[in-house]
């Protein structure tokens, strides 16, 4: 269970709070204005932002001074998920080995995972020959690999088309229900939400408000997310 | 937590060290310094080396404008090439440049010989006019690339609203042009003045007699033939002192680049016919003229001597290598470290490190190290390793700003995704920032390494009897008027520069495509 316990985050003059938990494999959606602190609430829980106040907790445990790579999730960014130079097989050769010294049962597991996300025999390839959905497919084949029991999104497809958009969010689901994770997905768009999450929270104000189930929350949306939805 | 504090990163471990060597040396040469009271044949080095510095550097700036200025404006074939070429004399060794300046403005040379002709005495080229005419030779090109890049970063915009509105040429510079000249040229000046203030290979061969000796000179004969220790630790404090007094108020100015000139967009309008252009041609073919005549003549006069080399010149090839390379190794390791380390800091103190090398000299180095070493081991035992050293330290400036760019930009595309992987140091080197740097970083190590290459600084300093490396004994040759073997031997010397400059070229983008 993630926890963040009465957390503020702060830079410059923004400021953000949050106290709240997430649940064991719980699929939550953030939904909120651009700038209202979505992607630095993510980047906070990943480790690149130490809390001003309050603290992150994963099953019970403070996560303050663990270096981002021992944190207990995955994270995708919104874009440079894949190293350009280094071929598919490498990319995700780094989320089971660092050092990447392959044994040869992970080369194995790597090409099972490659053809499980639809990228079958590609694992030669470099980022720069594939397109921006397989791109997509390659960064959650390695969140498939690592198999953390948490799963931050920070819109990494949000430069794909709607149907494209949908497919990822389907692998995601796939993904999550493979490893058990937990996931949090940043968003601007409300259907992605109502398609993909349990339960939804809304950013606003400087404020991360506690994750209702998305149903609820659309049916009888708070003034913000009026505000925002327009 | 408490002991990371305290822990020291390599890229400061670093910074320390290159602080320690510059100031240790600038502190070694105060400590040995005979009083400070100079004598004065110091003061007239002193005014020497600021006079010859002075006067090239306002040479060079100035015949740089109207090059610059018709290069930017006109088109023509080979163009681009001449704008490449004008960065080689960058890493062309000093005694290939004042070989074919001898050549061509020396006794014999095409220059006296058609004075003869036309009735006139004979120009010698040994003393102030040699020295400064050397190094306008290799700064004028310097400066016409800083210039061009001034030009170009003038948006095209404005020469199009200045001739929609019918400014005349005249106007259009008093508008356009003069205020870039005034911000890019105390900048230029400042550099090659920097670059002059050191000038030691240049006065070694071309100065003549104690009249025209600079102060990187007089540190050289004070040390090597008067065995004046007290007299070349003074020198070197006071060649120190001006070094760094310099740096600190060009610091102070927005310096120019060199490097990026690229070759511009196209001119949306046409530029000035009649007269003007006439003026663009002279200048143009002026400058290619003086450029390339000294290297044809030195082609011309050595390729009949390679039949003939004189005994000694493989082993100096082979030492000029060694040391080149090894230097160009260490710089490009001490520049990685130091520039991704700089990227990850928010303090300026390893860059400022990293900088602190442009105010020392060859012969400051060198002088501070011969005092170092002298009580211990005979000095020319360690001539290669302290070639080494020096050779590497006086380079790093210029790999760390190439580098420097690169890494902030590599740690802010992938710093995130590297930390959240949770690469190890080892890993993270491997497949992150070896790949992801691996251009510039070749052409940084090829350059260090051609320098290197060129180099006759400290290795006149320490190197004993058959230690030289191939700069000093083409120096050698030219000193006992050996010309057209010292011609071969530089043929050698550039075939040799331009080889290496060339292969960790390759080499960086062959692992970057890797």
């Amino acid at each position: 269970m993630l926890t963040l316990e009465r957390l503020v985050l702060s830079q410059d003059d923004f400021l953000l709070t949050a106290d709240w938990s997430v649940a064991a494999g719980e699929k939550v959606a953030l939904i909120g204005p651009s700038g209202a602190g979505k992607s630095t609430l993510l980047m906070a829980l990943a480790g690149f932002l130490p809390p001003a106040q309050g603290r992150i907790l994963w099953h019970g445990a403070d996560l303050a001074g663990v270096a981002p790579g021992d944190r207990p999730l995955t994270i995708l960014f919104q874009d440079q998920n894949l190293f350009p130079h280094l071929s598919l097989a490498q990319n995700l050769g780094l989320g089971l080995s660092p050092t990447l010294r392959l044994t040869p049962d992970q080369a194995a597991q790597i090409d099972a995972t490659l053809a499980q996300v639809g990228l079958a025999g590609m694992g030669g390839r470099k980022p720069g020959q594939l397109s921006g959905g397989q791109q997509g497919r390659a960064a959650l084949a390695r969140a498939l690999l690592r198999a953390r029991p948490l799963l931050l999104l920070d819109e990494p497809f949000a430069a794909l088309g709607p149907a494209l958009k949908a497919e990822m969010l389907d692998l995601v689901d796939e993904v999550a229900q493979a490893t058990g994770a937990a996931v949090l997905m940043v968003t601007h768009d409300p259907s992605d939400a109502k398609r993909f999450a349990d339960k939804t929270l809304l950013v606003a104000d400087g404020v991360a408000h506690p994750p209702v189930p998305t149903v609820d929350l659309f049916a009888n949306p708070p003034q913000a997310l009026r505000d925002y939805l327009g | 937590m408490a002991s990371s504090a305290f822990k020291i990163s390599p890229a400061q471990g670093l910074s320390i060290v290159i602080a320690a060597l510059i100031l240790g040396s600038a502190a070694m040469v105060a400590a040995w310094a005979d009083g400070f009271a100079l004598a004065p044949a110091d003061w007239q080095a002193l005014r020497f080396t600021l006079l010859q510095a002075g006067l090239s550097a306002a040479v060079s700036s100035l015949l740089a404008i109207p090059v610059a200025r018709a290069l930017f404006r006109r088109r023509f074939p080979l163009r681009g090439l001449l704008i490449r070429l004008l960065a080689a004399p960058f890493v062309l060794p000093v005694v290939v440049a004042v070989m074919g300046l001898l050549t061509v403005f020396g006794r014999g040379g095409p220059i006296n010989v058609g004075l003869g002709w036309l009735g006139l005495p004979e120009v010698s080229i040994f003393g102030l006019h040699g020295v400064v005419l050397a190094n306008v030779f290799f700064n004028l090109p310097l400066a016409t690339r800083m210039l061009l890049h001034g030009w170009q970063a003038i948006p095209s915009e404005r020469f199009r609203l200045a001739q929609s509105l019918g400014l005349p040429p005249s106007t259009q510079f008093r508008h356009l042009e003069a205020p870039m000249l005034r911000a890019q040229l105390p900048g230029i000046f400042a550099v090659i003045l920097l670059i002059c203030l050191a000038s030691f290979a240049i006065a070694l061969m071309l100065g003549g007699g104690p009249k025209a000796s600079t102060l990187e000179l007089a540190i050289y004969q004070s040390l090597r033939f008067e065995f004046d220790l007290g007299r070349a630790a003074l020198l070197a404090a006071v060649q120190f002192s001006l070094c760094a007094v310099i740096t600190l108020l060009a610091a102070k100015l927005t310096l120019p680049q060199g490097f990026g000139a690229g070759l511009g967009r196209s001119m949306d309008s046409p530029a000035p016919k009649s007269w003007r252009r006439l003026c663009d041609v002279v200048a143009i073919a002026a400058a290619a003229l003086f450029l390339f005549g000294p290297l044809l003549a030195v082609v011309i006069k050595g390729v009949p001597g390679l039949a003939a080399l004189p005994n000694g010149v493989w082993p100096a090839v082979l030492r000029s290598v060694v040391v080149a390379v090894v230097s160009a190794l260490l710089a490009s390791a001490a520049a990685l470290i130091m520039a991704t380390g700089a990227a990850r800091n928010k303090g300026k103190a390893i860059e400022l490190a990293a900088m602190l090398p442009l105010a020392a000299s060859a012969l400051v180095l060198g002088t501070g190290l011969f005092l170092l070493v002298r009580p211990w081991i005979a000095p020319e035992s360690v001539a290669l390793p302290i070639t080494v050293l020096v050779n590497a330290t006086l380079t790093l400036p210029y790999l760390f700003r190439l580098l420097l760019p690169e890494a902030r930009q590599l740690r802010a595309d992938y710093g995130r995704l590297t930390a959240s992987l949770g690469l190890p140091r080892r890993t993270r080197l491997r497949f992150v920032t070896l790949p992801r740097l691996a251009r510039p970083l070749g052409y940084g190590a090829g350059l260090a390494a051609a320098l290197s290459m060129g180099d006759l600084g400290v290795i006149a300093l320490f190197a004993g009897d058959g230690g030289a490396t191939l700069p000093l004994f083409v120096q050698h040759l030219i000193g006992a008027y050996r010309l057209q073997q010292a011609a071969a031997a530089s043929l050698i010397l550039v075939a040799v520069s331009f080889a290496l400059f060339w292969a960790f070229d390759r080499l960086g983008s062959y692992y970057a495509d890797a």
